[in-house]
């Protein structure tokens, strides 16, 4: 089991030495080579992941705990010096309050724990690794070729692509670091290295507006940290010997000792996923660069929040918190979903939509059956795939026709082919059957319906998901318009955009082909191992859907059937004659311009009205959950 | 359990019996509006008028996504004639609704372009309610499976008459009747041109014509699914039905998306959550 | 026999007509009249349109409209020029901003003379428009036809 501590540790000695490397072909030697060796690795453990529950390595080093509390000190430290550099006092008072419950919690235990810390490895850690070593890996490709435009758009950034590199495989490495940890403290002490990166990352600009974004990501990350922390005092009060500071002890503990740290933890992780009412440090983060928001913002660290909610799943469900807890993601997949249809900035229809998917994979983890979390790892596989896919898509966009804006993308099939249709099957694999989403989705409604008040949830995913129809079905529109007089920009692509473009694109479609694969293989073991019952699609179903799958793959090719066609003219403008562009003549002789612009539905769907529905709806649930562990715990 | 005798049936049969649905609608219509109207057989002729018609198109893609358009409505609909998973069934007939979208979208057109927009607003106006509907059904049954419904001895609509009621509604949407008919419609009620469909021809426009024929065949199927216990009472229900939607059709004029979007999903909402939320709790109380 | 005979769409265009014979027209599509039972629909669209009903002449302004709406209609297709103005430029024939009938720009398939063209007359166009459209459909196509030249 040598490759766990390999994860977690190798990704950060890349991070050093990019640190040091300054030549642009070192540092594309040294990132290339070291994707590739952590993917490799990641699919290593494929083999050696054991075929039924978790598999332990206990890590024998004592001073590794004092070393990361010493680590946690020294950044709460260089997060106070940032605060004051920058007169944030909120995050001084959060990082202080939460290194004092820290040291608290430090001296309550270091007069009781004595056992040995695990790392483990299961299936559901399995997936999320897949997901860290391949995605992630491919995005830190990507970003070689996206960082070097970046700079050359904004000369008046600071190229500090050293920093952003050792960032970006440091952050890789507290991932791995956080999915193979079973012992709690070192679960948080990965997590608020992922907080550190992501803070850090989002301010990677240096513009007043990434500063403040960057401080309301850490800010809301700290409040989930210091619930995170309030768990750990807890556990330690009540079993002062440490016995339950490991997941899998803890899970399987017991409905009455396990509430009260679960419902803090999940707390955390709503914080991290930034459901609402803590949706805003998400949007704000879309100023980072655009693979910063790829690996953290929608595959990987906001992965962390939703990963730990739905490992406690098995003690949340069936209890009135879990319920609280799954009304909160769902209420927050409904709004966000709203939100998105008024929004035109692409990123932010992104950060929408993902902040709208981990509020629906949090529902099924917080309602919690054996049914609901399948789906919930389902949700988490299909969406880190396709939403990374579409982050790059955008980046690269962006980069060549110079607009983040939905409405500038007009006709990108014509301008940019290779990359539109990438971007097409990216969105279709985010709400068409037979992808991945939808086959999640799908399989969270049937199993909603037997849980108890399943019908809410039901309800919020009939009509959530037909909301993320209408976004998503408008911007394929806006991208497939052949707009014929426009001019072919897809030249200059840098060649590792390309490779991680093209392997993602892959993946997307190559996964729902091998989605009963993963499920008969990863997911079910990991629901049969928790829960003693798992579920599957039945056999018709995905004989069907595979057929759907393939009907899908070979439509395109009556593309080249009618390529040849010769009999093609101008669209109708009620007979006025118009250049291919539709420039026409229109009345007092002037010449005028059809634009053609979405719908946005502002009135209906505007963003300040729902985000403070929502952000009032949530918090209230948050005060009732907590009210009511509170009632618990004392 | 997949009855591949019966999906075949509807591939080969649906169109003949859609055209014919068609071509009743449209003399009622014209007997309300007291004229002749057509002969029975006039949506045939139509469609084998735009065979015989060039093909024009404003960008080649637009084959594609009608064609795939035509497809996946045929796969669907024999999907559920087959007994498959109702909720698949409607997501296979999203995707489906989705590649004409799309096909409006390729054209580069104002016309098609506002259809376009019009179709999703009402694709996401009637999807929801039908959603409702398919889970209302697997509260009462027990199953998704349409062969299952089916076959149920239980009387659907005395169990569902809130979701029946919500369905009916957005039929209206589905069957592009007034006054829900925003993105495309008969070519009497005519307002942005005719939207969606504006920029094909020929022998396209018939493929289109030729899936609204299939879907068709599949609303009734889907009003008939209310009724399965007794096969005469759902006959003359789906006459009724269609009947009322022709009624409803000639009475009213088209209403504003807003009012679509809201009366879709509040009023239909409305009776159909109400009706699912007191089966939940008279589950709770009477085994079903 | 096609089945375009049985089912013929028309775009009715008003070029620069005083509006009389498109009522007429339009009174065909009426109760009294009801040319619909004969297939024919008035489609707005000329994508969609067999038979193309124009009435009034041609000038400046709407020379080029015409000659877009009949290149965007498919082929087989037939031109009924309805009323005198659309046949030869009736009364403002010879009015400086008038090029003439429909025949100038397009090439026009039956003429429906009358000011204004009564129902039964337009309706009896129509009908020998049908025929004549079997027959093109009948004869091979020669390539697109974009229209006669100017006289």
């Amino acid at each position: 089991m040598i490759t766990l501590p390999f994860l977690v540790l190798f990704p950060a000695v890349i991070a050093i030495l990019l640190l040091l490397v300054s030549a642009d072909a070192w540092r594309r030697l040294v990132v290339k080579a070291g994707a590739l060796i952590i993917g490799i690795a990641s699919l290593y453990l494929l083999f050696i992941t054991p075929e039924t529950g978790p598999g332990f390595f206990p890590v024998e080093f004592d001073s590794i705990s004092e070393l990361m509390f010493l680590a946690e000190m020294v950044i709460a430290a260089f997060l106070v010096y940032l605060g004051i550099k920058y007169k944030k006092y909120l995050a001084i008072f959060l990082v202080v309050a939460q290194a004092a419950l820290l040291v608290y919690y430090e001296s309550l235990a270091a007069t009781g724990t004595h056992i040995v810390p695990n790392l483990f490895i299961d299936q559901f850690s399995l997936i999320l690794a897949l997901i860290i070593g391949i995605i992630g890996s491919l995005i830190c490709v990507y970003a070689l070729g996206y960082m070097a435009t970046y700079q050359e758009h904004h000369p008046e950034v600071r190229d500090r692509r050293r920093t952003f590199f050792f960032l970006m495989f440091f952050f890789l490495s507290s991932m791995f670091g956080l999915v193979f940890s079973d012992f709690l403290p070192w679960v948080f002490f990965f997590w608020e290295l992922t907080t550190l990166c992501s803070f850090l990352l989002i301010g990677y600009s240096g513009t007043g507006e990434a500063i403040n974004n960057a401080f309301l990501a850490l800010n809301m990350n700290l409040l989930g940290g210091i619930a995170f922390v309030g768990a750990l005092l807890y556990l330690a009060f009540v079993s002062p010997g440490g016995e339950l500071l490991n997941i899998s002890t803890l899970i399987h503990s017991g409905h009455m000792v396990a509430l009260v740290p679960a419902v803090l933890i999940a707390f955390a992780g709503i914080t991290k996923a930034a459901l609402m009412p803590f949706s805003a440090w998400l949007v704000g983060a879309m100023v980072a660069p655009t693979p910063v928001s790829a690996l953290l913002h929608s595959s990987t660290m906001v992965k962390a929040g939703v990963y730990i909610i739905v490992r406690f799943a098995p003690v949340l469900t069936g209890t009135m918190e879990g319920l609280i807890i799954g009304l909160i993601g769902g209420f927050t997949f409904l709004l966000a979903s709203a939100i998105a249809i008024s929004q035109s900035n692409a990123k932010k229809v992104l950060a929408y939509s993902t902040i709208a998917n981990l509020g629906l994979i949090v529902a099924c983890a917080g309602v919690g059956t054996y049914k609901l979390v399948w789906a919930a790892i389902l949700l988490i596989i299909f969406h880190a795939i396709a939403k990374s896919l579409l982050f790059l898509c955008v980046g690269t966009v962006e980069h060549r026709i110079g607009s983040k804006d939905i409405e500038d993308m007009t006709g990108l099939i014509v301008r940019m082919p290779h990359v539109a249709v990438m971007m097409f099957i990216g969105i279709a694999g985010m709400f068409l059957a037979p992808f991945g989403m939808l086959i999640s989705k799908w399989a969270a409604i049937e199993a909603f319906i037997e849980a108890q008040f399943g019908l809410i949830f039901v309800a919020i995913l009939a009509f959530g998901g037909s909301i993320t129809v209408f976004f998503w079905s408008k911007w394929m529109g806006k991208i497939i318009s052949v707009c014929p007089v426009a001019a072919k920009v897809e030249n200059r692509i840098p060649q590792e955009k390309w490779i991680a473009l093209s392997l993602l694109t892959a993946m997307t479609v190559f996964i729902c082909l091998a989605f009963p694969l993963i499920s008969s293989y990863l997911i079910e073991p990991f629901v049969l191992s928790v829960y003693g019952a798992t579920t599957r699609l039945s056999q018709d179903n995905v004989t069907i859907m595979v057929m759907m799958l393939f009907l899908l793959m070979i439509m395109p090719f009556s593309l080249l059937w009618f390529r040849k066609e010769k009999n093609i003219v101008p669209p109708y403008m009620a007979g006025r004659p118009a250049t291919p562009d539709l420039h026409f003549l229109g009345s007092m002789g002037v010449t005028r311009q059809v634009t053609l612009g979405n719908y946005y539905l502002e009135e209906v769907f505007g963003e300040k009205r729902l985000f403070m529905a929502g952000t009032a709806l949530c918090f209230g649930l948050i005060l009732l959950v907590g009210t009511l562990t509170a009632g618990v715990a004392l | 359990m997949i009855l591949l005798e019966y999906a075949v049936l509807f591939i080969v049969l649906a169109p003949f019996i859609g055209g014919l649905l068609a071509g009743i609608d449209r003399k009622l219509t014209a007997r309300m509006q007291g004229r002749v109207g057509p002969p029975i057989l006039q949506p045939f002729y139509d469609v084998g008028k735009l065979f015989q018609k060039e093909q024009i198109v404003v960008t080649p893609s637009q084959h594609f996504y009608v064609l795939s358009y035509l497809v996946f409505i045929v796969a669907s609909g024999a999907l559920f004639f087959a007994g498959g998973d109702l909720l698949l069934v409607i997501f296979a007939f999203t995707l489906a609704h989705i590649f004409l979208v799309l096909g409006a979208y390729s054209s580069y057109s104002p016309y098609s372009f506002i259809g376009a927009e019009r179709e999703l607003i009402q694709i996401i106006a009637y999807e929801p309610m039908i959603i409702l509907a398919a889970v209302g059904m697997y509260m009462v049954t027990k199953s998704f499976f349409v062969w299952e419904i089916m076959t149920s001895s239980l009387p659907l609509i005395l169990y569902l008459p809130g979701v029946f009621l919500g369905f009916l509604m957005v039929l209206t949407i589905k069957l592009r009747k007034s006054p829900f008919d925003l993105s495309t419609s008969h070519h009497a009620h005519q307002e942005i041109v005719k939207g969606v469909t504006t920029e094909f021809s020929g022998p396209m426009l018939a493929r289109v014509e030729i899936a609204h024929w299939y879907e068709n065949v599949f609303l009734l199927g889907f009003i008939y699914l209310f009724f399965a216990w007794n096969p005469l009472v759902g006959i003359i229900a789906i006459i009724v039905a269609y009947l009322l939607e022709i009624l409803i059709d000639n009475t009213f004029s088209r209403a504003t998306w807003k009012f679509t979007l809201k009366s879709a999903w509040i009023i239909a909402g409305m009776m159909g959550l109400v009706n699912l939320g007191v089966l939940y709790y008279l589950s709770g109380v009477v085994p079903v | 026999m096609t089945h375009l005979s049985k089912s013929p769409w028309i775009l009715h265009y008003d070029a620069s007509s005083c509006n009389g014979c498109d009522i007429e027209v339009l009174a065909c599509l009426s109760p009294l009249y009801d040319v619909e039972r004969f297939g024919i629909i008035n489609t707005g669209n000329p994508k969609h349109a067999d038979v193309l009903v124009i009435t009034g002449g041609i000038n400046e302004q709407n020379r080029q409209v015409v000659q877009n709406l009949y290149n965007q209609m498919p082929d087989p297709k037939v031109v009924v020029a309805v009323g005198i103005c659309a046949s030869s430029g009736g009364v403002f024939r010879e009015c400086y901003n008038v090029v003439g009938g429909i025949d100038c720009i397009i090439p026009v398939d039956v003429y429906v003379p009358g000011c204004a063209a009564r129902p039964e007359s337009i309706i009896d166009g129509i009908v020998r428009a049908l025929s004549i459209l079997e027959e093109k459909k009948r004869m091979p196509a020669h390539g697109r036809a974009t229209g006669g030249g100017e006289r």
